[in-house]
């Protein structure tokens, strides 16, 4: 039963991904020219100009998303602090009876 | 228990690690010029340290270094990021950009060589997350290989 529910769930979600995909399509048919080139647009014409970087995708990440690159250096920072807390070094509670 | 590859490999590695070490911060500095940045040198310098623990089974305590330099590189992050505030504009804006000074060159519209010396706050906050992903990386894997008994802490 469980199964069923399963591929009945799977094949919704694989259903909806492929009416994306079709959504994504250009006005020729083709997926080589999206609709919506605005926002795509501005980051190529502008980063240069406005950020002095030549690197599109550095200037996105550092720059115009920053907000997230600063959360993802959090969470190597917590993931770090998570690892040295579950392997540190405890007594065992018998040594600390003695 | 001592636990050390054949002494091939360990010579081998002994080599390799200066030009990964060095390929992973030329991927930091030149982040904002080419693919790469600093996520991506700092994982490379850190496999630099997985070679060293995997074929050599052991390394120095670097486990104070570590975390000092992981903490210093979020801070610096942080800093640079409320940097834009501090100069009066929006957060994480770009303030150095074309001011000057260190990283503050301008950069041709267009097809450019590409000079080191441009980027404003860019490059900088590549820097300081390359330090912080090198650090975090590093420690992380010193810390297993340390617990799980595959590396001994050489004195």
């Amino acid at each position: 039963m469980k199964k069923v529910i399963a591929m009945i769930a799977l094949l919704i979600i694989f259903a909806f991904l492929a009416g994306a995909i079709v959504e994504m399509r250009g006005e020729d048919g083709g997926f080589g020219n999206p609709v919506n080139t605005d926002m795509d647009e501005y980051f190529l014409g502008d980063s240069q100009p406005h950020n002095q970087v030549n690197n599109v995708v550095t200037a996105v990440l550092f720059d115009y998303r920053g907000l997230d690159t600063l959360g993802e250096a959090t969470i190597l920072f917590s993931a770090v602090s998570g690892v040295l807390t579950v392997l540190r070094k405890i007594k065992a509670p018998k040594e600390v009876e003695k | 228990m001592k636990w050390k590859m054949s002494v091939i490999v360990r010579t081998v590695s002994d080599v390799m690690v200066v030009p990964i070490i060095v390929f992973g911060i030329y991927l930091i500095l030149h982040g904002h010029l080419t693919p790469g940045g600093g996520f991506q040198g700092g994982a490379v310098v850190a496999s630099a340290t997985a070679l060293l623990i995997v074929s050599n089974g052991a390394l120095k305590d670097y486990k104070g270094d570590f975390s000092t330099m992981e903490s210093a590189g979020l801070t610096f992050f942080f800093l640079l990021a409320f940097l834009g505030i501090v100069m009066g504009f929006a957060m994480f804006y770009n303030s150095l950009a074309g001011t000057g000074g260190i990283f503050g060159g301008t950069v041709m519209s267009g097809i450019n060589p590409g000079y080191i010396n441009t980027g404003g706050t860019v490059p900088l906050m590549n820097i300081v997350v390359g330090m912080e992903v090198i650090a975090a990386l590093s420690l992380i894997l010193w810390m297993m290989a340390k617990n799980s008994g595959m590396m001994e802490v050489e004195k």
